[in-house]
């Protein structure tokens, strides 16, 4: 999790920004995922073999916050191809000094 | 006729416009989706005014998903809280889309006007899911459904500027880091108590009387997430670009209601849930929140002074507003949040009048709108200017607009709580917009350069002109919103007092 924030953080390539993004939410997807597990839970289908289940339920939002983080993933890619496209680069300091320019 | 439909209102007015989001993306015309946006938003303020009707009988409606009873299920919550802000923004969309056409038809490709009206409803509906939504993690979806909509209504502004393309990258990755803040929140609350609805959060959250470590990690997390959402102070660096380069009509959308729903949430979830807690909650409030908020409503309006272009002086200036906001609701007791709601009716008014007067001047002058470009349109365009200038001078809280009012309860709960180095600060800042919004009117009217008047356009400056009407009316005749406002405040305070 901090490895992704960490990434978005300090990298000045807008695509491993995006990386990083990603990075970081699959992280907090593996925590939700984990507050699931009951102690001696199986999967939870009905069978007289098991006594305890584990929550389906952060299973399923999860698969719902998965479906956003990738809508999210595709978007920033889109952005970062259209900023490739307008730019021609998608290092953060070049394009800063071009804005620069054209500012004067 | 529409009988069938009244049953499930609470559910439509959010299903409805996205739905039709999806049949208009690809229609190739230049104005059926415009046509189609306007009924949809015609009878999304019918299905509004039923919801209000309904409510002044019960007081109360809970619309449960697929009949699943709370808490299994997901549930909408219609009560005195958020019914004067699910009419305004029915209201107010409703307008703003009529605004839009000329906008739209003038600053992106024609061709790509069906997909931009279907974002316009998707933001639409999910900022309407977040004003009724009694889910924790139900808020999260609308959260991003609408970030993600308004952030390419955002990119769509890159046909006149590439920097819009930035400013979007930017909101994505902020918004992004911001609603998964929220979620690891939301993470915390649902490992402590097993559940997600905000009522049974309440209860549930009570049996840890004393308050657990994992639980005010989990609620600041939250509160974190919807701060930078909200745009308040130190975490609202992607506000000002995004709302700059944003498409005119997009940026009045955004500007008047993406904020607000947000901040609605924000306090509802402080004043519903966390009061659970007052110990912890006044410890936000009073060394979090008040100090920020102070802190946005001086440092923004000064930036604001700095600024050369009108929609980011305008952009910089909402900073400041939403530190009224904040600060009002920091008050902890009824009569801040009161001025609070207040204030976020006014303020939506009021920003929404300027952005849409200051898009079409972007229209006219076919560039950005600078101070200097604006010489003589007082006397160029004096429809819009005219109103330009009442909304600006209710901005700064002169009698007889709204903003005063809004100035008014704000002092009135500040001086009920003592806080008179808040009450110089919020003068100085009043005083302070007078400044920024004087350059202004200086070059509008003041200016040496003398024009004719030119024809302007009545699709773009009626609308202008309900909001600066309403302005004034709730300006002379407040009843309504500080009727709303106290019924906000009742609901919300009376858990408080408990």
């Amino acid at each position: 999790m901090v490895g992704g924030l960490f990434i978005i953080i300090t990298s000045q390539n807008y695509l491993k920004k995006v990386v990083g993004l990603a990075i970081f939410q699959t992280a907090v997807f593996v925590f939700f995922v984990s507050l699931a597990k009951v102690l001696d839970g199986t999967a939870p289908i009905l069978t007289k073999m098991a006594n305890a289940y584990s929550n389906p339920l952060p299973h399923v939002l999860i698969l719902t916050a998965i479906v956003v983080g990738v809508a999210t993933s595709a978007l920033g890619l889109a952005l970062v191809l259209q900023i490739y496209k307008n730019y021609e680069t998608i290092e953060e300091k070049e394009i800063e000094s071009l804005e620069l320019k054209s500012d004067k | 006729m529409f009988d069938i439909f009244l049953d499930d209102a609470p559910a439509l007015v959010v299903v409805l416009p996205l739905l039709i989001s999806a049949i208009i993306a690809f229609m190739p015309s230049k104005i059926w989706p415009w046509i189609i946006s306007i009924i949809t938003m015609l009878f999304h303020l019918f299905l509004s005014l039923h919801l209000l009707k309904e409510i002044s009988v019960s007081g109360l409606i809970i619309y449960e998903f697929g009949n699943w009873e709370p808490p299994w299920g997901i549930s909408f919550k219609i009560d005195g809280v958020n019914i004067g802000l699910q009419l305004l923004f029915s209201i107010f969309v409703l307008v703003s889309t009529f605004y839009s056409r000329k906008i739209f038809l003038n600053e992106i490709d024609y061709r790509d006007s069906g997909k931009a009206y279907s974002l316009w409803l998707l933001a639409v509906g999910s900022l309407n899911g977040i004003i009724l939504t009694n889910d924790i993690f139900n808020l999260f979806v609308f959260l991003e459904i609408s970030a993600l909509a308004s952030i390419s209504l955002i990119a769509l502004g890159a046909g006149q500027n590439r920097k819009a393309l930035l400013a979007a990258f930017n909101y994505l990755i902020i918004g992004a880091i911001g609603a998964t803040f929220y979620v690891i929140g939301v993470g915390f609350a649902y490992a402590m108590t097993g559940t997600l609805n905000m009522n049974d959060l309440v209860i549930q959250l009570g049996q840890y009387s004393d308050g657990q470590l994992a639980i005010f990690a989990g609620m600041s997390f939250m509160l974190i997430g919807l701060m930078v959402k909200a745009a308040i102070f130190p975490v609202h660096i992607w506000l000002p670009p995004a709302y700059s380069y944003a498409p005119s009509a997009v940026s009045t959308l955004l500007a008047a209601l993406a904020t607000k729903t947000i901040l609605y949430f924000f306090v509802r979830l402080l004043y519903e849930v966390f009061i659970i807690y007052p110990s912890y909650l006044s410890l936000f409030l009073d060394f979090v929140l008040y100090p920020l908020s102070l802190l946005a409503i001086f440092i923004g309006t000064v930036i604001a002074i700095y600024q050369d272009d009108i929609k980011k002086l305008l952009a910089f200036s909402s900073i400041a507003q939403i530190g009224y906001i904040t600060l009002a609701f920091s008050l902890k007791d009824h009569s801040g949040v009161a001025s609070g709601f207040v204030h976020i009716f006014n303020h939506a008014l009021i920003k929404g009048g300027l952005f849409m007067a200051v898009g079409y001047f972007a229209i006219l002058y076919k560039d950005r709108v600078t101070l200097n470009s604006l010489k003589g349109f007082g006397y160029k365009y004096p429809i819009t200017s005219f109103a330009l200038l009442i909304c600006g001078l209710s901005l700064i809280g002169l009698p007889l607009t709204n903003g005063f009012i809004s100035k008014l309860y704000l002092f009135q709960a500040l001086y009920t709580n003592q806080m008179y180095f808040s009450i110089a600060l919020v003068a100085v800042s009043s005083a302070l917009a007078v400044v920024y919004f004087w350059k202004i009117v200086e070059q509008m009217w003041f200016s040496e350069i003398k024009f004719k008047s030119e024809k302007e356009d009545a699709y773009i400056y009626l609308p202008i002109w309900i909001v600066t009407i309403s302005i004034i009316v709730f300006g002379i005749y407040s009843t309504p919103i500080i009727e709303f406002s106290n019924l906000s405040a009742d609901y919300l305070i009376s858990g408080y007092q408990n």
